[in-house]
């Protein structure tokens, strides 16, 4: 029977019904990677037998009554998350060896929620990317076209849920690791607001926009992966600690009278003209549904980039120091003192990228240099925050592009990195300011690719960003095209 | 030329909470290496510190008691450096926003009181240690002092001689162990100091050069230390050279200090705002329930044990040295009513005892009430000083209380006239000759009697009672 193509409310009903079982869905998703794996490579770490012992259990609970809200769901993490006793190497091979002894956060709660875990996705190492190239492993592929890259750094993960190698896929969003990824593999990514799920045990890389957050088929999905994973964590004092919403009560209900804030400063020249048909198309549903969209601006935004590249590295280099090869992970070999045991142990042990953001982190840091740099980055980033705080005073909602461009090819931007971080000129913004954001699919480019678009709200707005995309998906019915793979 | 000496002193001192700053692992000293770890003070991925509340309120507590303004907010950032002993590759410290700042401490120096400016407190977490292998090329990593909380206390170059700086640091000492927020021990590092010394011309405005003394690990090598590099600054200075702005390293056994690294190899720390922990904030109500929770400060009982009790002041300082003793004697004084004669046997008796044994006035076998009782069995007569001094050796040894001990021994005095006089006519009769030689005018033999009916009563004839009734006894 093949279930793999079935959403996460599919599934539940299927099994709540007696339908289907945990084991048949685990072991038909297992076909679905055997059979198109080698096309994607969206998985760095499978994790077969642990899965089917998992769904047995779960088949017996439900049998005894017990039905979690995600029972039974195969479901695939990024390797940044930490998981007990499995390898966690963020795809670098400075932690190839390394296992965690406890879990993150998430992995817990998704664990008490019943999911069941298929394997560790593929991801730029240490989420420094847009493309997962940069992976240790090697590129994931865009289900879509293999030629072309899935985005990043969640590559692995959208790549994952795009070919139905998982129901569901559990990422993390610096900058647009969730969103950009989802937009050019056809699914829903939501990053959540900064503090609305815990970090603790996601590893960190930029520590004050990190977040972590569902990537899924539907906006359904998406609201029933954030109902497990959000929420205060004693263990994450940037958590906040105020109620949590059942995010899908949101779904269902009409956006009549909604404001859609549209950024002038994200319209401009460089938008690839597909993807500006796409939104119009976006824009004119929603109206048709009783929105009303405005211009809004967002003044600062084209220092975002600059800040994020400022900010990111800064944090990232601090918190990369600690892979130093005295405690886990990589250790060079035929080192002669101390200093050179650092030395070999990150020169080998960090990929180009890494190390070129720890240099930069490094480099603006330093005395001298840490007023002109960070210290004004910081100002600057403050002014984004406002200019979101001010342009949602008058919007419910701002609507965006996710990427400039839909999904470029494996190797195109790989040798110019200024080409790949104006990539994610889109997506910067939200973790900056620290709110959330989700991106959902909007169509296809003649060539069979997937378009996106971006939704961001105020502070734990997950709500509104949740409602207005189920309204789209309804509304733009599209339907969702099968994959060639 | 005559130079005037500046020094600032930091103090690092760890704080008593039970667990580390930022995780649940024990802060006992001496465990078995690497035993009181977990993921978080080990610096594994993706972990993240959660501030110990605790340590918060023990930090307060030394900012109030030093005269601190307490910052409504303050803020956690990260210093980096690499060494094996740091798992995370940089330590969480407080920089541009510290807990506390512009306070002042009073001290004694040269019979004045000078006031020391306190710069700022700020938390931190300690560092683990290093194990050097003495045969092999090996090095081992204990974490197990990872993250064991620390303040540190900068003072404002206000200190000017090595004296001065050993009292302020004794005075600093005595304050967190009073409010029982540091176990003050040196030698395990709970207590460290770090010196920062210049000279300049005398009259002059603008500080020297000055170089950082480190390794200093009592009040003495820090006074010693700091004499050593004033002088050394002024061989320096004196024969046309200029001090180096360098850190130092303490050689107790040399005497010396010698160059351990210069401006040049100092470390960019990188300071920038921890991203992973929110800002302090200190609520007014916190520090009006701290302030009414603070306990009498060793100054201020002092001046009190002087003018309450009506004792010498060296007396005070010793009473007050320790709280614990001075709670000891306040409890003895408010059982007998005898601050003077309490002061003297506590700072005698039971001290001596206490010295011998090593121990603490926490682990003394005398309560304050069985001292007391036997500062009244002695206001009362019933025993002797001589026989109170073999009481309290025996209260010492066993805990029992004094009654007890001279019930059981049958010690108590003679004081009733009765049984006294029997003793006394028996001994004028046993001896005529000595009697008409007293009554012929040779009083000196009154010393006789007396010594005869004390041995007739094992010495617990009531010696003034005894005094009356032998000179009418013997009086024809």
């Amino acid at each position: 029977m093949e279930t793999y193509f079935l959403s996460i409310g599919e599934l539940r009903a299927a099994l709540a019904a007696g339908k289907l079982s945990a084991a048949q869905i685990i072991t038909n998703t297992f076909e679905r990677i055997a059979s198109v794996e080698p096309h994607i490579h969206a998985y760095v770490k499978l994790l077969q037998e642990s899965a089917l012992a998992e769904a047995e259990q779960i088949d017996k609970e439900i049998k005894a009554g017990i039905i979690k809200p995600l029972s039974g769901i195969p479901i695939a993490l990024k390797d940044i998350l930490c998981t007990k006793g499995i390898e966690t190497t963020c795809c670098s091979r400075i932690l190839q060896n390394f296992v965690p002894p406890y879990d993150a956060t998430v992995v817990t709660k998704l664990r008490e929620a019943g999911a069941i875990f298929v394997g560790k996705t593929n991801m730029d190492e240490f989420a420094m990317g847009s493309s997962t190239e940069t992976s240790l492993f090697g590129a994931t592929r865009n289900p879509y076209d293999g030629e072309r890259i899935p985005g990043g750094s969640s590559g692995g993960s959208a790549a994952a849920v795009a070919a139905n190698e998982c129901a569901a896929a559990i990422a993390s969003d610096t900058g647009g690791s969730i969103r950009q990824p989802a937009t050019l593999c056809g699914v829903v990514g939501l990053k959540p607001t900064y503090g609305r799920v815990s970090r603790y045990g996601l590893i960190a890389f930029a520590s004050s926009m990190d977040q972590v957050g569902p990537i899924t088929q539907n906006s359904a999905d998406c609201a029933t992966m954030l109902n497990v994973i959000a929420g205060y964590d004693r263990r994450d004092s940037t958590s906040v600690n105020i109620p949590v919403p059942d995010y899908t009560q949101f779904l269902g209900r009409d956006i009549t009278g909604w404001k859609i804030g549209i950024p002038k400063e994200y319209f401009l020249d460089g938008i690839d003209a597909e993807i500006r048909r796409a939104l119009n198309k976006t824009i004119e549903g929603l109206e048709a549904n009783g929105a009303k969209c405005l211009e809004v601006s967002l003044p600062h935004t084209e220092y975002c980039i600059a800040v994020y590249y400022i900010i990111a590295p800064a944090e990232a280099s601090s918190n990369l120091a600690r892979y130093d090869g005295v405690k886990y992970g990589l250790r060079a070999r035929n080192f002669g003192d101390l200093i050179d045991m650092y030395k070999k142990t990150r020169s080998y042990g960090f990929g180009a990228e890494v190390k070129r953001r720890i240099m930069l982190g490094t480099y603006v840091l330093s005395a001298g240099y840490y007023d002109a740099y960070y210290k004004k980055a910081s100002q600057v980033r403050a002014l984004i925050k406002r200019d979101f705080q001010e342009a949602f005073a008058i919007c419910d909602v701002i609507l965006a592009p996710t990427t400039p461009t839909c999904a470029f090819k494996i190797g195109e931007k790989i040798d110019d990195p200024m080409q790949m971080y104006l990539f994610d000129i889109f997506t910067l913004s939200a973790n900056l300011a620290g709110i959330p954001g989700i991106s959902v699919p909007c169509g296809y480019t003649e060539a069979g690719l997937p378009i996106g678009a971006q939704f961001l709200a105020g502070h734990f707005e997950e709500g509104k960003l949740l409602q207005i995309a189920a309204v789209h998906e309804q509304n733009a019915a599209f339907t969702k095209r099968r994959l060639r793979i | 030329m005559d130079f005037t000496t500046v020094i600032g002193l930091e103090v690092h001192a760890q704080l008593l909470s039970k667990s580390k700053i930022f995780c649940s692992c024990s802060t006992t000293f001496g465990a078995p290496p690497n035993s009181h770890t977990c993921p978080v003070c080990l610096g594994m991925p993706g972990v993240l510190p959660v501030l110990n509340q605790t340590v918060v309120e023990y930090a307060l507590k030394m900012a109030l008691a030093t005269n601190c303004r307490i910052n409504p907010s303050s803020s956690f950032a990260r210093k980096n450096y690499f060494y094996p002993d740091l798992p995370k590759a940089y330590q969480i410290s407080q920089y541009a926003e510290p807990l506390a700042e512009h306070g002042y401490l009073d001290i004694d120096a040269e019979g004045t009181t000078k006031r020391i400016g306190i710069t700022r407190i700020h938390l931190e977490e300690d560092a683990g240690k290093l194990l050097h292998d003495e045969h092999n090329p090996a090095s081992y990593v204990d974490l197990n002092r990872t993250g064991v909380p620390l303040i540190e206390i900068v003072s404002e170059p206000d200190i000017r001689s090595p004296e001065e700086a050993a009292a302020y640091l004794r005075a600093l000492h005595e304050i967190l162990v009073y409010l029982e927020v540091c176990d003050g021990n040196m030698e395990e590092g709970s207590f460290r100091c770090d010196a920062n010394v210049s000279l300049m011309p005398v009259g002059s405005s603008t500080f020297g050069i000055r170089t950082e003394l480190k390794n200093m690990n009592s009040f003495r090598n820090v006074q010693r230390a700091l004499e050593y590099e004033i002088k050394r600054q002024r061989y320096v200075l004196e024969s046309g050279g200029k001090v180096v702005q360098e850190t130092r390293l303490w050689d107790a056994a040399a005497a010396t200090t010698s160059s351990m690294r210069g401006k040049e190899e100092a470390h960019d720390y990188r300071y920038f705002p921890e991203p992973d922990l929110a800002p302090v904030v200190i609520d007014g109500e916190w520090i009006k329930r701290l302030q009414n929770e603070m306990p009498e400060l060793p100054a201020a009982k002092r001046a009190r044990f002087v003018s309450e009790y009506q004792i010498p002041a060296y007396d005070a300082g010793v009473l007050t040295a320790d709280k614990h003793l001075a709670f000891y004697y306040e409890a003895v004084v408010r059982l007998s009513g005898k601050p003077k004669q309490a002061s003297n046997w506590v700072m005698g008796d039971v001290l001596r005892f206490l010295n011998e044994d090593k121990k603490s006035i926490r682990e003394c076998p005398i309560s304050p009430l069985a001292l007391a009782e036997l500062l009244g069995l002695l206001e009362e007569n019933i025993i002797s000083g001589k026989i109170a001094k073999e009481v309290i050796e025996e209260m010492y040894a066993t805990g029992k209380m004094p009654q007890e001990i001279i019930a059981s021994k049958g010690i108590s005095q003679i004081s009733d006239a009765s049984t006294l006089l029997a003793v006394i006519e028996e001994i004028i009769k046993a001896n005529p000759q000595q009697l008409a030689q007293y009554r012929a005018g040779k009083e000196k033999l009154f010393g006789f009697f007396v010594g005869q009916v004390m041995k007739a009563t094992s010495g617990k004839a009531n010696p003034a009672l005894l005094n009356e009734l032998l000179k009418k006894s013997l009086t024809p």
